[in-house]
C-alpha cells in the first residue's frame, strides 16, 4: 500500500485531479442537476421550450420567483398516465428476462473458456471481445437482414420445410430479445470469465475425491464461488438494458415502448422537454438500486486487488 | 487441470458461432450483386462503388472520424489523469467524489447522458454541432480509459518508479519517463476503445448534435429505418474491417509488452 502514493508530495500533482474533476463537474454533474430542474418546469411554446427560465439580471427576486414557479406537476402527469407506467414495467420486464437469458447462455461459454488452455483462453477471450468493438448499430442491422420478411431465417426455414409460410420475426419481442442477447453477450461473458478463471481446480478435485459427482461439485463449489462474476455480469447487462433505445426501436414492435423510446419520443417528436426530463429522473430512480449495488461491488473488487 | 469436456467445447463453439454468424452474413451480402438483400446474385463490388459516390455519407464519415479522433484524444488525457490520481496519489480530498463521477457514466443510460448534456448546451446558449458532440463523447468515453489504465497501473511493478525517485529523478520526469512508458499499451488501448465508442455512438450524438454535423451512425440509422440496403452492408463491412485491424494491432502490441 505504501507505493499507492508515489506522487503524493509532488508539486503540480493536483492538476491530475483538478482538470478531470472540473470537466466531470461541468459536463456530468451540472447537466444532471439541470435535468432535475427542468423536470420541475412547465412546457412552453418558446425557445427553450419550458418555463421558468432562470434570469440572472433579476437577482434575488428572480431567484425566489424561479423557485416558486417550480412544480411537481410533470411527475403527477407521469403517475396519472398509464402509458408511462406500462413503459417502465415493460423495460424492467425486458431487462430482467434478457439478463436471465444472457446468464444462461453466457455462463456455459465463460465456463468453457476458463477450462481451455492458457494460450487458447487469450485467443477465445479476444474473439468474444472483438464484436463488442464493432458498431452496436451494425450488429442490430445484421439481425434485421436475417429476421426480415424475406430474410435469411425465413428462407432457410421455408427451404427446410420447417415452416409453411414466412414468420414475422421483426417488430416483435422475440426480435428484441435476440438483439439484446446478441449485443450484451460480451458484457456477461467477460466478468463471468474473470471470476471463473481464478478458481483453483484443486477444489473440484477435492470435491471429486470426496465422492461428489460432477453436477454436485459444480452446484456446491463452482457456482457459489462465481457469485461476484454473476452479480457483475447481471448488473452490467441489466442497468443499460433498462434504458436501451436502439434495439427496441429497430427490432421491436410498436405496441408497448420501452422507457428509453418513450423518452426519445417525448423529446424529439412531442418536444416536451419537461416531461422527457421527468421520465429521465424517474428512470434514474428505478435503476438507482442496481447502480448502488454495482458501485459497491466495484469498490470491493478494487479493495480486493489492491 | 482437467481437460475441457465435450460440453465445454460445444458451448464455446456455439457461442462464437452465434457472435460471428450475423456479422459474417452481413459482410458476405455486401458483395452481393443483387439489390435484394435476401437474394444472392453473384459476387460484385458495385455497392462499394456506389458508396464512393454518396457525398452525404462520405461527409458524415469525415465528421465522425474527426469527432472520434478529437474526443478520444481528450478523453485519453483526462481518463489517464484520473487513473494516475486514483492509483498513485493515495488519499486526497475528493477522491471518492472523483472516482464516483468517473465511473457513473459507465452505467448511466445513454438517453439520460444525451438529454442532460443537450439541456446544458441549451442553458448556456452554446450552438450545437461538431464541438458539442465532441465534448459529449469525451465525457462518455473517459471512464473507459480510466478503467483500462488504472488496471494496468495497479498491476505494474512500482519499484521502478520508486527507484527513479530515490536516485533523484524529479516526480514529473519519473511520471513522463518511467510511469507513462510502462503504462503506454494500456493508454493506447484506452484511446482505441474511446475512438471506436465515439465512432459507434448514435443516441448521445443525436441529442447533442445540431444542423450541419451529421455523424455516420445518425446517417446509417436514418437509412436503416427506411429498410435494408446493400450500400449499408458495404459501409458496415468497411467499418468492421477498420475496427478488426485496430483491435488485432492493439492485441499484438499488448502481447509484445507482456510476452
Amino acid at each position: 500500500m505504501a507505493a499507492m502514493n508515489t506522487f503524493q508530495r509532488s508539486r503540480g500533482v493536483w492538476l491530475l485531479v483538478l482538470i478531470p474533476g472540473l470537466w466531470l463537474l461541468v459536463f456530468f454533474l451540472v447537466p444532471c442537476l439541470i435535468v432535475l430542474k427542468i423536470s420541475l418546469s412547465q412546457t412552453a411554446l418558446a425557445q427553450p421550450p419550458y418555463t421558468p427560465v432562470f434570469d440572472w439580471t433579476e437577482g434575488w427576486a428572480g431567484l425566489t420567483a424561479f423557485f416558486a414557479a417550480l412544480s411537481t406537476s410533470n411527475y403527477a402527469a407521469l403517475a396519472a398516465d398509464t402509458i408511462y407506467l406500462a413503459s417502465y414495467l415493460k423495460s424492467l420486464e425486458v431487462a430482467a428476462l434478457a439478463t436471465l437469458m444472457l446468464l444462461l447462455i453466457g455462463y456455459p461459454i465463460a465456463y468453457g473458456i476458463a477450462r481451455a488452455g492458457a494460450r487458447a483462453q487469450a485467443i477465445l477471450i479476444l474473439l468474444v471481445i472483438l464484436p463488442f468493438w464493432t458498431s452496436f448499430l451494425i450488429r442490430v442491422y445484421a439481425w434485421i437482414t436475417i429476421l426480415q420478411h424475406d430474410g435469411l431465417l425465413n428462407r432457410t426455414l421455408l427451404g427446410l420445410g420447417i415452416i409453411a409460410s414466412p414468420v414475422a420475426w421483426l417488430a416483435s419481442d422475440t426480435a428484441i430479445y435476440i438483439g439484446l442477447v446478441y449485443s450484451y453477450l460480451p458484457f456477461m461473458v467477460l466478468p463471468l470469465y474473470a471470476t471463473l478463471q481464478k478458481h483453483d481446480p484443486a477444489l473440484l478435485e477435492a470435491a471429486a475425491d470426496l465422492g461428489a459427482r460432477r453436477w454436485k461439485a459444480f452446484w456446491s463449489v463452482t457456482l457459489p464461488l462465481s457469485w461476484p462474476g454473476i452479480a457483475a455480469g447481471a448488473l452490467l447487462c441489466f442497468i443499460p438494458i433498462v434504458g436501451e433505445f436502439v434495439i427496441p426501436d429497430l427490432l421491436g414492435g410498436s405496441e408497448t415502448m420501452m422507457i428509453g423510446q418513450t423518452l426519445w419520443t417525448e423529446f424529439f417528436a412531442n418536444r416536451d422537454w419537461p416531461i422527457a426530463s421527468a421520465i429521465a429522473i424517474a428512470l434514474l430512480c428505478v435503476i438507482l438500486g442496481p447502480i448502488a449495488m454495482w458501485e459497491n461491488l466495484r469498490a470491493r473488487q478494487l479493495q480486493g486487488s489492491a | 487441470m482437467r481437460r475441457p469436456s465435450t460440453f465445454n467445447v460445444v458451448s464455446v463453439a456455439l457461442g462464437l458461432a452465434f457472435l460471428y454468424l450475423p456479422i459474417t452474413i452481413l459482410v458476405i451480402y455486401s458483395f452481393n450483386a443483387s439489390r435484394l438483400v435476401g437474394v444472392w446474385g453473384g459476387w460484385s463490388t458495385r455497392w462499394y462503388a456506389v458508396l464512393l459516390q454518396d457525398q452525404a455519407l462520405l461527409e458524415a464519415a469525415r465528421t465522425s472520424l474527426g469527432i472520434a479522433f478529437l474526443s478520444a484524444s481528450a478523453s485519453t488525457l483526462l481518463g489517464t489523469s484520473v487513473a494516475l490520481a486514483l492509483a498513485r496519489i493515495g488519499r486526497f480530498a475528493g477522491r471518492t467524489a472523483l472516482s464516483a463521477m468517473t465511473y457513473a457514466p459507465l452505467v448511466m443510460p445513454e438517453v439520460i447522458i444525451g438529454l442532460s448534456l443537450l439541456l446544458l448546451f441549451v442553458a448556456v446558449g452554446f450552438d450545437r454541432g461538431f464541438w458539442t458532440v465532441t465534448v459529449a463523447h469525451t465525457t462518455l468515453t473517459m471512464c473507459f480509459v480510466t478503467i483500462i489504465v488504472q488496471a494496468r497501473l495497479a498491476d505494474m511493478d512500482r519499484n521502478l518508479e520508486e527507484a527513479a525517485m530515490d536516485l533523484g529523478c524529479p516526480p514529473l520526469r519519473t511520471l513522463l519517463t518511467v510511469t507513462l512508458p510502462l503504462a503506454a499499451p494500456a493508454v493506447i488501448s484506452g484511446f482505441l476503445l474511446a475512438f471506436s465508442l465515439s465512432l459507434d455512438d448514435l443516441v448521445i450524438a443525436s441529442f447533442t448534435t445540431g444542423p450541419g454535423a451529421t455523424t455516420l451512425p445518425i446517417r446509417i440509422y436514418s437509412e436503416v429505418r427506411l429498410g435494408v440496403k446493400p450500400e449499408i452492408n458495404a459501409i458496415c463491412t468497411l467499418m468492421i474491417a477498420a475496427v478488426s485491424v485496430a483491435v488485432v494491432l492493439a492485441a499484438l502490441l499488448e502481447r509484445r509488452r507482456t510476452g
